[in-house]
């Protein structure tokens, strides 16, 4: 049996791929934490101060906190529809390891939504006074940060799974969590801002990634099928 | 040697008798303790020579918040046990652990404010301390959420146990990112006694005092530990024997 069995990096990949066509048949999934992120960055100039120096000063927090909160509420349909309509069941019965399918279902919504939400991230820290120059060193930490974040937050999404009123339970659980990428990914930015190296916040940065990949998965599989009981 | 005593100990009847064996004799010694304790440090113990009378919320302080952050690994341990074996009087140690863990941060957290207010001037600071503090503070509650979201006991079981054990990998990388945010922003952190060294007879109502907040903490997870095992085995025959009499 297992001779037939296809391999999991193949089968984590066709899951990256189905996840990826269903996004573009359905592009809301795509567009709302971007359109999230895009408003509540506005709230900060109308909230704080249209002055640019203020602005500057303040904008490594609003991006990160506003791609925390978008990253997040993307983050509870992760795993909902699939396992409405039974696929997660599908999966842990396949004899695949749940554990890499969990892991290609994660990155498929790491490209659906942490990878625009980092591209967007210079376009509004622009806005925000930032100089163009540092638009590179944004879109890295961003991206890094919302993949730890995806993986990490797998786990709750798993844990919530079937519960009423989850999205709220899912960032309590999450947050907490979340906080060495918050610090890490802002102090990175805030240097990338200053024109400094940002380079030792970006290595620790990269560190929760290669952490939280390799970790979150499993807990993300035990999670599923507990829910699945 | 045998181990027929250790696995007795996954019995909800047997572990509900001992409980209430063991109870008294915890609670009396931490009493005790804790009695000497607070004597020794609040009255026989000299005052600091830079901070008076004002360090002395340290042997309340002192002791909770190390037990804020051992009841969790405690609590987690118990929960891995009870997910990995399926025993379900482990899963009650973690049930019953998160309330008191949760109790002991908020209390370590209100006596640092406490200490905040007459020695930095003002209740709250972004100390790498109080924030992790805060943070271990907001994990408690959010397992005992999701303990309290789920209808059926087994899958609040599970599902919990699942992220105590996240946590507790994740609790030393959030608190050393705390330390190392603070040390960016802040300088020299605010020190809690402002030498690193304790003189004597400090240090003696110090260690009472931990050990007689351990075993408090050891007698109140006893009592919890009865109660969720007569809710959880509500059912069964033995519950309504031991109701009965």
């Amino acid at each position: 049996m297992s001779d037939r069995l296809t391999p999991p990096l193949t089968a984590a990949r066709l899951v990256v791929s189905r996840d990826l066509l269903l996004a573009f048949r359905r592009p809301e999934q795509l567009v709302h934490p971007l359109a999230f992120f895009v408003m509540v960055t506005t709230l900060f100039p109308l909230s704080v101060s249209p002055e640019r120096a203020q602005l500057r000063a303040i904008a490594p927090g609003v991006l990160w906190v506003a791609a925390l909160l978008a990253a997040l509420l993307a983050l509870d349909f992760l795993f909902r529809d699939d396992a409405q309509d039974g696929t997660l069941e599908q999966y842990a019965l396949s004899g695949q390891s749940l554990t890499w399918l969990l892991l290609g279902k994660t990155a498929a919504h790491w490209l659906l939504t942490g990878l625009p939400l980092s591209l967007m991230a210079p376009l509004m820290g622009y806005t925000l006074g930032v100089p163009m120059s540092a638009g590179a060193g944004i879109m890295v930490t961003v991206a890094l940060g919302s993949l730890a974040l995806s993986f990490i937050g797998s786990i709750g999404a798993a844990l919530t799974l079937g519960v009423r009123r989850g999205g709220v339970l899912l960032s309590i659980l999450i947050l907490p969590l979340a906080v060495p990428i918050l610090i890490f990914g802002s102090r990175a930015t805030e240097l990338a801002i200053r024109g400094e190296t940002y380079l030792a916040p970006m290595e620790l940065l990269a560190s929760v990634v290669v952490l939280s990949f390799t970790l979150a998965p499993l807990a993300a599989a035990a999670a599923v099928r507990i829910s699945l009981e | 040697m045998t181990w027929t005593w250790f696995h007795r100990l996954g019995s909800p009847p047997y572990i509900y008798r001992l409980a209430g064996i063991l109870t008294p004799w915890f609670g009396w010694l931490a009493g005790v303790l804790l009695v000497g304790a607070l004597y020794d440090g609040l009255v026989i113990a000299p005052p600091d020579y830079q901070q008076g009378d004002g360090f002395r919320i340290m042997y309340v302080h002192v002791p909770t918040a190390w037990l804020s952050l051992m009841i969790y690994t405690w609590m987690a341990v118990a929960a891995a046990v009870g997910l990995i074996w399926r025993i379900k009087v482990a899963h009650a140690v973690a049930a019953a652990c998160a309330p008191i863990g949760a109790s002991f941060t908020a209390v370590a957290l209100l006596t640092g404010m406490l200490f905040g207010k007459p020695m930095w001037g003002t209740y709250w600071v972004w100390d790498p301390r109080l924030t992790s503090e805060l943070l271990l503070l907001f994990l408690y509650l959010g397992y005992m959420g999701l303990r309290s979201s789920f209808d059926d006991l087994q899958r609040a079981d599970r599902a919990s146990a699942v992220l105590a054990i996240v946590g507790v990998v994740n609790v030393p990388i959030v608190h050393f990112s705390v330390v190392w945010w603070n040390s960016l922003h802040q300088g020299s952190s605010l020190s809690l006694t402002g030498k690193d060294t304790i003189a004597t007879p400090m240090l003696i109502p110090l260690l009472l005092s931990m050990l007689g907040f351990t075993l408090y903490f050891v007698a109140v997870l006893l009592v919890r530990l009865r109660g969720e095992v007569l809710r959880r085995e509500r059912a069964a025959s033995w519950v309504a024997e031991v109701v009965a009499t």
